[in-house]
């Protein structure tokens, strides 16, 4: 008999039979006394002790003094194993246990008694055949035990039709509210939650298929606000906690509640805060009326107005829809309209992050703002939710049974037959032979799973037959190319066996398996379950094997061999690199020195991953410190030289990404860098190592020596070029890297002698956002050059970077406001140019109100520009320009405060504006800017009271707010600026 | 048969490949067998294991080598070998002088092969192994009889024999370049350089990867 499980139910059930039992002895004292041919065993942790009157006790053992026929105890216990041979000794047995609490509350003892039932009920066939002078009692027993029964089963049939059966729509549903209320700060349930799996089935479940026969839909993950991360199933019978530390383990460790909200109060109560009384009401209203589906027209109306505002936020999947719709259900006063437009933010962000990882971005400080906001986005959503590159589910394409299959489907059926039913040879030969086929294709990928042929390769790999691990390896590693297999290996828990393998002494093992953790690991729940089984200290360690035997020249095949693995162990490093969890990983593991000392070797094809894997992970600043530290600039120079364009290429994504620091950019000058990357531009061909190289030049010309260096090599010229006819990930660096380039004279005039003024003006209209900012800086940087400024006022510049003022985006805001300060100082007749856009005035006062503070200093440093034409000032103050300059007074953005402050004493010189700022009490905040450490806000807020003092009323202020505090260098400072 | 003999499995262990396997070996001053891969130490060694398992095995038979059972219970015991037939087909192949005996000198030769074999040796070994009747094919039959238990019982016998004589197919196509039916040893040579996992094709007949393994876990910890 197995043992049951504890479950509401059967706990009911179990106190049921104990009534029963209990009660039997007076009841039906007769019929207590029939002895049963087979007695009832069981294991117990009562004492001896426990038993009274009636029974003999001895330290170990207890007889009941009732026997039977021959004299063989009633009851006999031998701790810890007890029999019983009649139902009155069972009832007093309870009765005595009931007495000492502690034994009864023993689920132990109690799950025993339900095994007897099912065994009572065979003692019941024996009952019947006999043919006994006692059998009229046996019949009695008979009758009693199936009265029982029947109760039982009707009163189990009334608890079962109450419980609440979840299914997977409303698990879903659940979890999306829940999603909705978590994230980080006090106003929120929950930090996070997450299902581990992304891919759902047809039927709404994710748990996979072997699971589901066990009613299980899916596994979350979730992140309470102050508690370690917990893994929870929900299956149809209710939700339950499953796990120890971070995996899944289906087993079930804590009770079954009604539902996951359930779950969470009872499991976590206190962190799961009451307080959200908004949370609990859309909770009950989601659970009384679950069916609701919000009105279609609505839901589709608002997605669509929404696209049409920003183009490339909602392109990628339904789920947002989903989300929307939920938004709007759940929230149907004024709320929702915020809700969506902070949706919009992140994802607008999320979409930022994607860019900056994939295509290089934006202005080096815009770039950090990407990577900070994506790693904001990771910490709000755990792990590594922000790296959605390639997430995105594949439809799940089945061939059709009845569809025209292709020989290969009937050939490989039959070869996996062979795989189930054969030994180890017959094995080996129908792994050999399916290696022939044309793995590449997907109709033999997807023969191979469609006829289940991928259980049977990963359970090859738990065998112990090196050459089927080898075979079946061989295979894997091939059709593991196609995205879906990729997700079913992972489903049927590939990854932790081909982890272990990797411990394996066989060379040519290990490597089939960190090549086929490669392919594999190139979406995020696989690179999460390698980093879980500890792949990721395992794949480190194989770069270790070429560093051992590298020192002396040993045997060249042995020493090949080790290099291959310390190859295959990178190529898997690198997919795993993706995940910034793994990256941290990596460099806890010891890594970084590994790959170091790799680079140094000549292979080829071990230098790709290798510097590939550096490369992804320089997106962490540490990684870029150690990467300076352990001096692999110089070989990252060297290898650009190389003639593999993939080397290059990611030796040049590598310097982009670490040329970030100005340490970095000058290491890669003095190794000479500059000059091959230079020359690499002029090979147009292969985008991808366009990109990554515009990206590195991009990055090193923030150093004015590179940028003066760049142009020695005739790189400025070539990047011009470039202007026209490049992908999207190519314009932004080129652009970018002619930005930085042109804050030298020299580029400016070579940019605009090679013409590139005007395709760079063409790019305003763009819309991919980073190509924005980068264009809007090159132009701004191009206008300070009177001449260059009369071509791009030509063609229109000036209007196109005004209209990009009104860009949802605030780093465009901000760079299009900036950009059109030279423009406006340099432009001929500026004041009248100004004033031709229609409304732009207004425009640009009413950014005064952006709660950015980057767009706020550019704005303030435009309308600087524009307060230079006494006619534009005039119209400006009309627009109410001075108290929405007064408002943001109080603050401690230093950039803000100088531009603010230049503005203010721009904006003095007109009408009776003096004497308003000190209304609108913008005085005393100015005061207060002399205590900042930035002599840049000094000058400006030195200028800004001067123009300030010369109303008498804000004079006192001055005084009273400032002057005494002030020191006497500040005086100085402030008298001296003051006279001039 | 008897169970592995731990004693047994340490003198192996003592003359397994891999830490000695790049080790030159010094050439060896006995006459009879310069031409192992073993050191001398190690073929006196393997002498004496020989003359001791001879006595244990053939106290009675005044016999001055071991016959094929207790050859046998070597593979079994000693190298993890499981299939009758094949245990015979290696006994066979290590008789060279077909007296249905191994003497000192085939022993120690063919546990050259068995142990420290080069690539080329094992292949030719293995050729041996799987060839039968003489001709230096491996033939249709041949194959189909050393296959023969490689499927479990299925439904039917028919639907077995059906399979094993698909299997021999797959291997024929596979391995028979000059299709002419048969494999020869340039066929086998050809198919096992190209895919290594062919050397073992028709059933183990070298000692387990994982036997070696296991010793050499052994010889790490004894030295």
């Amino acid at each position: 008999t197995r043992t049951l499980e504890i479950t509401p139910l059967n706990e009911v059930i179990l106190k049921e039979i104990a009534m029963f039992v209990e009660s039997f002895i007076y009841k039906h004292p007769q019929e207590a006394k029939y002895v049963f041919v087979e007695p009832l065993e069981w294991k117990t942790n009562l004492d001896p002790s426990a038993f009274e009157s009636g029974y003999i006790v001895s330290e170990t053992t207890v007889k009941s003094e009732e026997v039977d026929k021959d004299g063989q105890p009633l009851l006999f216990l031998s701790v810890p194993h007890i029999k019983i041979r009649s139902l009155g000794q069972l009832s007093r047995l309870l009765l005595i246990a009931k007495d000492r609490k502690s034994c009864n509350k023993n689920p132990g003892l109690d799950y025993n008694t339900v095994k007897e039932d099912t065994s009572t009920v065979n003692i019941l066939d024996k009952i019947t055949k006999d043919e006994d002078p006692e059998s009229e009692i046996k019949m009695k027993v008979g009758m009693l035990l199936k009265q029982l029964d029947l109760y039982l089963l009707n009163h189990s049939l009334k608890r079962i039709s109450l419980q609440i059966c979840l299914n997977p729509t409303t698990v879903k549903n659940h979890i999306e509210l829940l999603k909705h209320f978590s994230g980080k700060g006090e106003q929120t349930v929950l930090e996070s939650i997450d299902y581990t799996s992304d891919y759902e089935f047809s039927n709404g479940c994710r748990a996979p298929p072997w699971r589901q026969i066990h009613g299980e839909i899916c596994y979350v993950l979730v992140k309470p606000h102050d508690v370690e991360t917990l893994c929870v199933t929900c299956s149809t019978e209710g939700v339950f906690l499953n796990e120890d530390e971070g995996e899944i383990n289906y087993e079930r460790k804590s009770e079954i509640y009604k539902d996951l909200v359930t779950f969470f109060k009872r499991k976590i109560g206190k962190i799961f805060r009451k307080y959200d009384i908004r949370f609990t009401e859309e909770w009950k209203k989601e659970n009384e009326e679950p069916k609701e589906v919000p009105k279609k027209e609505e839901a589709d109306a608002l997605p669509k107005a929404f696209l049409a505002s920003s183009k490339n936020i909602l392109e990628k999947n339904q789920i947002n829809f989903g989300k929307i719709q939920m938004t709007k259900r759940l929230e149907p006063t004024l709320n929702w309209k915020a809700t969506v437009d902070f949706k919009k933010n992140t994802q607008e962000k999320k979409h930022g992050g994607r860019l900056g990882r994939s295509g290089p971005p934006v202005s080096p400080g815009r770039a950090q703002l990407v990577r900070k906001s994506a790693e904001k986005i990771e910490e709000i959503l755990s792990d590594s939710s922000s790296e959605n590159e390639e997430d995105e589910e594949p439809p799940d394409r089945r061939q059709e049974a009845n569809a025209d299959l292709p020989s290969e489907y009937w050939q490989i059926q039959k070869l996996v037959k062979y795989l189930k039913g054969g030994n180890q040879t017959a094995t080996v030969i129908a792994l050999r032979s399916m290696k022939d086929f044309n793995l590449a294709q997907e109709t033999c990928q997807l023969a191979i799973r469609d006829v289940g042929g991928l259980e049977v390769l990963i359970n090859l790999l738990d065998t112990d037959e090196v050459k089927c691990k080898i075979g079946s390896l061989k295979i894997l590693k091939e059709i593991s190319h196609n995205p879906q297999i990729r997700r079913n290996i992972v489903d049927l828990g590939g990854l932790p066996v081909m982890v272990n393998i990797l411990d394996s002494p066989h060379k040519s093992l290990k490597c089939l398996a960190a090549e086929t953790i490669a392919n594999v690991a190139k979406f995020r729940r696989a690179r999460r379950a390698v980093r879980h089984h500890g792949g990721i200290t395992k794949l480190v360690a194989l770069l270790d094997c070429a560093q051992s035997s590298a020192k002396p020249a040993q045997s060249s095949l042995y020493d090949a061999r080790d290099v291959e693995v310390a190859r295959c162990g990178a190529l898997a490093l690198w997919s795993c690199s993706k995940s910034n969890a793994n990256k941290e990983a990596i460099r806890q593991a010891g890594g970084i020195p590994l790959l170091a000392h790799l680079l140094k070797t000549s292979h080829e094809n071990m230098l790709i991953p290798v510097v590939g894997t550096l490369q992804e992970c320089a997106s962490e600043e540490n990684y870029r410190a150690a990467i300076k530290a352990e001096r692999i600039i110089e070989n990252l120079v060297k290898n650009l030289n190389s003639e593999n364009e993939q080397l290059q290429e990611q030796c040049a994504m590598a310097i982009y990404q670490c040329a970030e620091d100005k340490e970095t950019r000058d290491l890669v000058r003095l190794h000479g860098g500059l000059k091959p990357l230079a020359s690499l531009l002029n090979n147009t061909d292969n985008k991808e190592r366009l990109a990554a190289v515009t990206g590195a030049i991009w990055k090193c010309s923030i150093s004015k020596e590179n940028a003066t260096k760049f142009r020695e090599y005739e790189a400025i010229e070539t990047l011009v070029g470039l202007l026209t006819d490049q992908p999207e990930e190519v314009l932004v660096n080129v652009v970018g890297a002619l930005g930085e380039c042109c804050q030298e004279y020299e580029n400016r005039v070579l940019v605009r002698k090679c013409g590139g003024l005007q395709p760079l003006v063409n790019l305003l209209v763009g819309i991919n956002q980073t190509l924005l900012v980068n264009v809007t800086k090159a132009v701004g940087a191009c206008a300070v050059e009177p001449e260059s400024m009369m071509i791009i006022d030509r063609l229109d510049g000036v209007r196109l970077l005004w209209s990009l003022l009104k860009n949802p985006h605030p780093d465009v805001k901000a760079s299009a406001a900036w950009a059109l300060c030279p423009c406006i100082q340099n432009a001929k007749d500026a004041g009248e140019m100004v004033r031709c856009f229609v409304g732009g005035l207004e425009f640009i006062v009413n950014l005064l109100k952006s709660d950015n503070k980057e767009v706020l200093a550019s704005v303030c440093a435009a309308i600087t520009n524009i307060a230079k034409d006494q006619e534009n000032l005039a119209a400006i103050t009309d627009l109410g320009v001075v108290p929405l300059l007064s408002k943001l007074a109080n603050t401690n953005n230093d950039k803000l405060r100088r531009h603010l402050a230049e503005a203010i004493s721009r904006c003095c010189m007109w009408g009776r504006n003096r004497v308003a700022f000190g209304e609108y009490k913008a005085v005393a905040p100015l005061v207060r800017y002399l205590k900042s450490n930035d002599a840049n806000v000094h000058r400006a807020t030195a200028q800004a009271l001067y123009q300030l003092s010369e109303d008498a009323d804000n004079c006192i202020t001055i005084h009273e707010n400032g002057a005494v505090k002030t020191t006497a260098s500040l005086k100085r400072e402030f008298l001296g600026y003051s006279k001039f | 048969m008897s169970k592995p003999n731990p004693f047994l499995s340490l003198e192996f262990s003592i003359l397994l490949p891999p830490t000695h396997f790049f080790l030159d070996p010094t050439p060896l001053s006995h006459t009879d067998f310069s031409f192992f891969t073993f050191k001398k130490s190690e073929v006196e060694c393997l002498i004496r294991l020989f003359h001791s398992l001879v006595e244990r095995a053939n106290v009675r038979l005044n016999n001055f080598g071991l016959d094929r059972n207790a050859f046998r219970a070597i593979l079994h015991s000693v190298f993890g070998m499981t299939d009758d037939m094949l245990m015979n087909r290696v006994f066979f192949a290590f008789d060279k002088d077909n007296d249905n005996c191994i003497n000192a000198k085939e022993w120690v030769k063919g546990l050259s092969v068995f142990l420290r074999g080069t690539f080329e040796e094992k292949l030719k070994f293995c050729f041996e192994v799987y060839y039968l009747n003489g001709d230096g094919y491996i033939s249709q039959e041949e194959i189909f009889d050393m296959l023969k238990n490689s499927l479990h019982q299925q439904s039917s016998e028919e639907e077995t024999d059906e399979g094993i004589r698909e299997l021999v197919d797959i291997t024929l196509k596979k391995m028979d370049y000059d299709n002419d039916g048969k494999i020869s040893f340039a066929d086998f040579e050809k198919a096992v350089k190209e895919d290594k996992l062919l050397l073992e094709v028709f059933g183990p007949c070298l000692p387990e990867a994982k036997v070696e393994c296991q010793q050499l876990k052994l010889v790490k910890g004894t030295f």
